[in-house]
């Protein structure tokens, strides 16, 4: 493995880092109010009066929510708490109704569990979930719609959050990415969030601090609400160089919260927050204890899914994928889930040589997801059908999946009409090679004297003749024999 | 024709009701002659007479088809606690003056589906904070009763202004609710019923919360028979209220069969509390007497956490009201006093729109929360509050219910205990002890004091079995006779 | 103990609720007597007692993930001291 160490001025420096990360539970209506979670609607349309905090409004929890939670928690390898109980975080702000967020302290949902990261060099770590806690949302301030008012606009609050809280494992900005990206794609394998980052689904706080090697822990920065992958590594970049230079400078790092400014690429103090917060964490008397038994708990483990790594183990043990083939296609379920649907009965490795290769190349040239692409797995199977009972070559069958990516049409259908259907009559080779043969009798001799190279010579010349369409394993056959003298 | 509602009680309207002696109509128009007429005591924050009468025609459009709920045609009125639709709430705080609910509590909606006719908000301590009801932003409400001496008298808190309307005689029955005595208290101040339900026996759903682990609605009513009739119409199961509990609602009027024989009833010994008046000892000799001659068995028990019941209620209670009223913040409903920037705005609308008293327990409430005092306090009164259930579950071994005193006084002198608030908050002695429990417990009007007021005893029950509480309160009702009515001096 | 000025305001400042400096000695006074009172809970040996979270024995109840509420921002508007295009309106948050 790579050194991750940072080199400053005076030496060598490690780059401690933790994570907390908020994702969106995936669910119909708000964690303890009926209303609707879909994203983009019109201000104030998805609040129930339990979400705006009207007196007497009480909550009542949504069981998907919990089920979603406690499914996040089984993917995470981690311990599901029997009994866990919300409590009330207490602090005013113009976006949090009830002046207090339900949400988990002291006895969270899920405790300690373990995610896999995977390393561009092809290592893998572990990095320790701490816990797993429910939580509300809160509403939105607008800052930019008036000049001395903000607005506030309550349709995301009450949403459902996991709050997902990592140990401080991470060593660089690369792990801290893998780490983000590999969480957001087992989330979505589970289907317990969208992942979406740009619609603010995910969020990631990240704590950065720096020591020397082997030393205690420094004093940690609290970087809030990055949302992409991409920033997570430009934030932690940026802050662990500024907290080097800031202590071979003679300085200290003050432990504070900060922002990470996308468009100048650097963090800033929030210097907004004057005082130190006093949560007033107390259980909410509202709700009891969440208690789940052993069979709802049970019942959520049996529907997990098949999640990425064991994914991958399975493409690389019983397909006999190398394990990057099979790293690049589980690293997003709808490229797993394309892969598995064009590998189904076909010949493993070539499916996943064409979807890694001529497929993910195009597709990513459209900048088109899987969903809209016009080459559908259904479609991409058909082409790989054509190849496996020989009637279109490999080589063919590329210039035939260029056709399918502009058109959308099935590969036969692209065959029939450009009259691309490979030859594999043995009457047309056979003229073809003896037109060749006769052409070049110098080279026959040549050949025949025992210069072998030159075979490849009569197969492209023969599949020039043929404009390609000659079955490669009959032409190979019929030339070997024809050039023996047969 | 003219109907006297001072006279009649929630059992003796329904049968005159339904013998056609008195229409719905004729009955909610005494009802709010005798409401308007009582003014003077400041009953109510907001009269409701137009659709009083619009509730009696469609009561008595069902009466006449037969189809009469529980409480049809009953007028009653709702405590301004309970956020009723189109119709101001208030919680007794100018903070919410003006506030227009869209939408209507459990309770008053399960009384509208019995029929009951509602007369208009019944005027609170603020936010239920009180004992006599001398903390709402809408006045004081004075008690119908009167000493010798003329002397204006509080009806008891927080639910003043509900027990004064039944006493007063205008409503054949209130709701009030209960943190720590808010119902029974005023109940006894007043010289009527008023029951505290099991905690989780009626939603709190519309209800504005004071504290939410103690608060539980109950009906405040003249009679222990219509207690009964009145909380069957407003208990239920509530699927919007989490802490509602899954229970049907037994027929409460049918429990009351007159016969408390093998019944045990628990006197215990720490409700002797120093410096409690004679009479109000007395009073409580003379209720185990009336038992014991009505065939209970009467047993001495010991209820030892007692005494630590009142500071760890002013802990726990203060504390849950810090946090639930955290919403009033002039930015989604009521009172907004500008500010030049959004915490300005907040401490100013906050600080202007609680009154005092109410300031005094968010603040306690916070600093009892706060970082380095948690466990100390709250943590703390939350583990009293384990013992004080546990000395009750002991208790249940041995006895059937428990009689005690309502309140260490009958009701006192308007602007006499407002300076102090700890001599205020020792009204609530006997009955705190019940909420922190979540049990259920009853006054009952027992008795006048030498100065002719009158006194309340008060039955503590196991949880959900207010069946046994109408039981020996029926008993009890009718060995003291209670018939005492107060001077209507307010009619000038 | 006994409750200082600056406790009570700092107090006062969480909880969002102004209290003139005049009064924040009073305020001290008062609350002092109460935290007094409460403070009698010290006497009670509490080793080994579970703090209570609910009075009755019940197990908390789930609903369906349904939508059943919302869909009527003018209900939601209708109180507000001020509110524009569908808004809550507050004074201007500096960030």
């Amino acid at each position: 493995m790579t050194s991750n160490l940072m080199r400053g001025e005076t030496g060598e420096w490690e780059v401690v880092i933790g994570m907390e990360v908020h994702a969106q539970v995936t669910s119909r209506s708000k964690l303890f109010s009926g209303a609707a979670t879909d994203f983009g609607a019109e201000p104030n349309s998805q609040v129930s009066l339990v979400d705006a905090a009207f007196p007497g409004m009480l909550p009542v929890i949504n069981r998907e929510c919990v089920r979603q939670a406690v499914k996040t928690g089984l993917g995470l390898k981690a311990q599901i708490n029997r009994r866990s109980v919300f409590d009330r975080k207490n602090y005013f702000y113009a976006d949090l109704p009830a002046g207090y967020q339900i949400s988990q302290y002291l006895q969270p949902i899920v405790g300690h569990g373990k995610l896999t990261i995977d390393l561009p060099d092809g290592s893998s770590r572990e990095i320790g979930i701490t816990r797993l806690h429910l939580e509300q949302d809160a509403g939105k301030s607008l800052h930019d719609q008036h000049p001395s008012a903000t607005f506030v606009d309550l349709n995301r609050a009450g949403v459902a959050l996991m709050e997902i809280v990592s140990e401080p494992d991470m060593r660089s900005a690369e792990e801290a990415a893998a780490y983000l990206s590999k969480l957001r794609t087992i989330l979505r394998y589970l289907g317990t969030c969208d992942g979406n980052m740009e619609e603010g689904s995910m969020r990631a706080d990240v704590n950065v601090s720096v020591r020397r090697p082997g030393e205690k822990l420094g004093t940690r920065c609290e970087i809030k609400n990055v949302n992409s992958v991409r920033f997570v590594r430009q934030a932690i970049e940026y802050e662990a160089r500024r907290q080097i230079d800031l202590i071979e400078g003679g300085g200290k790092v003050e432990q504070e919260t900060r922002l990470f400014d996308t468009g100048r690429g650097v963090t800033r103090s929030m210097r907004s927050k004057e005082e130190a917060h006093d949560y007033r964490y107390f259980p909410d008397p509202d709700l009891l204890p969440l208690e789940l038994s052993e069979n709802f708990i049970e019942e959520i483990r049996r529907e997990l899914p098949e999640l990425p790594d064991e994914k991958k183990s399975r493409l690389v043990n019983e397909l006999g994928l190398s394990a990057y083939d099979a790293g690049v296609l589980v690293a997003d379920k709808e490229s797993a889930d394309f892969y598995e649907v064009v590998a189904r009965g076909r010949d493993a490795k070539l499916a996943a040589n064409w979807v890694t290769g001529d497929f993910f190349g195009a597709l990513n040239r459209s900048g088109k997801g899987i969903a809209e692409f016009p080459v559908t797995a259904a479609k991409l199977g058909g082409l790989l059908d054509l190849i496996a009972n020989g009637t279109v070559s490999n080589r063919l069958a590329k210039d035939i999946f260029e056709i399918m990516v502009e058109t959308g049409k099935e590969a036969a259908a692209v065959v029939e009409e450009k009259g691309l259907k490979q030859v594999t009559d043995t009457g047309a080779i056979s003229a073809a090679i003896d037109q060749v043969l006769a052409a070049n009798a110098d080279k026959v001799n040549e050949y025949r004297s025992g210069k072998d190279k030159l075979f490849g010579f009569f197969v492209g010349q023969v599949m020039r003749a043929m404009g390609g369409k000659a079955n490669p394993a009959a032409l190979n056959e019929l030339l070997k024999k024809m050039l023996a003298g047969n | 024709m003219k109907v006297e509602i001072e006279k009649l009680t929630i059992a003796s309207a329904r049968a005159g009701l339904r013998a056609r002696e008195f229409s719905a109509t004729e009955l909610t128009e005494a009802a709010i002659a005798v409401m308007e007429a009582a003014r003077p005591l400041n009953a109510m924050i907001t009269e409701t007479p137009e659709r009083a009468r619009a509730m009696a025609a469609e009561s008595d459009r069902r009466l006449t088809r037969g189809e009469a709920g529980p409480l049809e045609g009953i007028p009653i009125a709702i405590k301004d606690l309970f956020c009723t639709d189109g119709v101001q709430t208030t919680a007794g705080s100018r903070i919410l003056k003006g506030f227009i609910p869209p939408y209507e509590s459990t309770v008053s909606a399960n009384l509208w589906r019995a029929g009951a006719v509602m007369l208009g908000k019944a005027n609170l301590d603020e936010f239920a904070m009180g004992s006599s009801n001398e903390t709402s932003h809408f006045g004081r409400v004075e008690n119908p009763w009167r000493r010798a001496d003329g002397k204006p008298l509080v009806p008891g808190g927080s639910s003043g202004g509900s027990a004064a309307a039944v006493a007063a005689g205008f409503c054949l029955g209130a709701t009030g609710t209960d943190t720590g005595g808010s119902i029974r208290q005023p109940a006894s101040f007043t010289g009527i019923v008023g029951i505290k339900p099991t905690y989780g026996r009626c939603s709190r759903w519309g209800i504005v919360a004071f504290a939410s682990s103690l608060d539980q609605a109950g009906p405040m009513t003249r009679t222990v028979r219509d207690a009964a009739i009145m909380l069957g119409a407003m208990a239920s199961v509530d699927e919007k209220d989490s802490t509602s509990v899954d229970r049907p609602v037994p027929d409460y009027e049918a429990a009351m069969t007159g016969d408390v024989r093998g019944l045990r009833i628990g006197i215990p010994k720490e409700y002797r509390v120093d410096g409690m008046p004679a009479e109000i000892e007395a009073l409580w000799r003379q209720g185990i007497d009336w038992l014991r001659s009505a065939g209970a068995e009467i047993v001495d028990v010991s209820l030892p956490h007692t005494g630590y019941a009142l500071p760890a209620y002013y802990i726990v209670a203060p504390a849950e009201a810090s946090s639930n009223l955290a919403r009033y913040d002039g930015v989604r409903f009521g009172l907004r006093v500008p500010g030049n920037s959004l915490p300005d705005m907040y401490a100013k609308t906050r600080g202007e729109g609680f009154g005092a008293e109410v300031r005094r327990r968010i603040l306690i409430g916070t600093y009892v929360l706060s970082a380095g005092y948690y466990d100390a306090y709250y943590v703390k009164a939350q583990q009293v509050r384990t013992l004080i259930l546990r000395d009750f579950e002991r208790a249940w071994e041995r006895v059937d219910a428990i009689l005690t005193p309502t309140a260490p006084s009958a009701a006192f002198g308007i602007g006499e205990k407002s300076d102090d608030p700890i001599s205020m908050y020792l009204n609530d002695v006997f009955t705190v002890p019940v909420n922190l429990a979540g049990l259920p417990g009853i006054s009952v009007p027992a008795g006048l004091s030498r100065e002719g007021l009158p006194l309340g005893l008060q039955l503590i029950g196991r949880a959900f079995d207010e069946e046994t509480l109408f039981r020996v309160g029926g008993v009890l009702e009718e060995a003291a006779g209670f018939s005492a009515r107060p001077q209507t001096w307010w009619k000038g | 103990m006994s409750l200082d000025k600056a406790t009570v305001a700092r107090i006062a400042r969480l909880a969002r609720i102004e209290v003139p400096e005049e009064a924040l000695a009073p305020m001290a006074r008062e609350l002092d007597t109460i935290l007094t009172f409460v403070e009698q809970l010290g006497q009670v040996n509490t080793d080994g007692v579970a703090p209570m979270t609910s009075v009755t024995p019940m197990r908390l109840r789930m609903r369906e993930d349904r939508v059943s509420d919302g869909g009527d921002a003018a209900r939601v508007l209708s109180n507000a001291p001020e509110a524009q295009d569908g808004f809550f309106v507050v004074p201007k948050v500096v960030e």
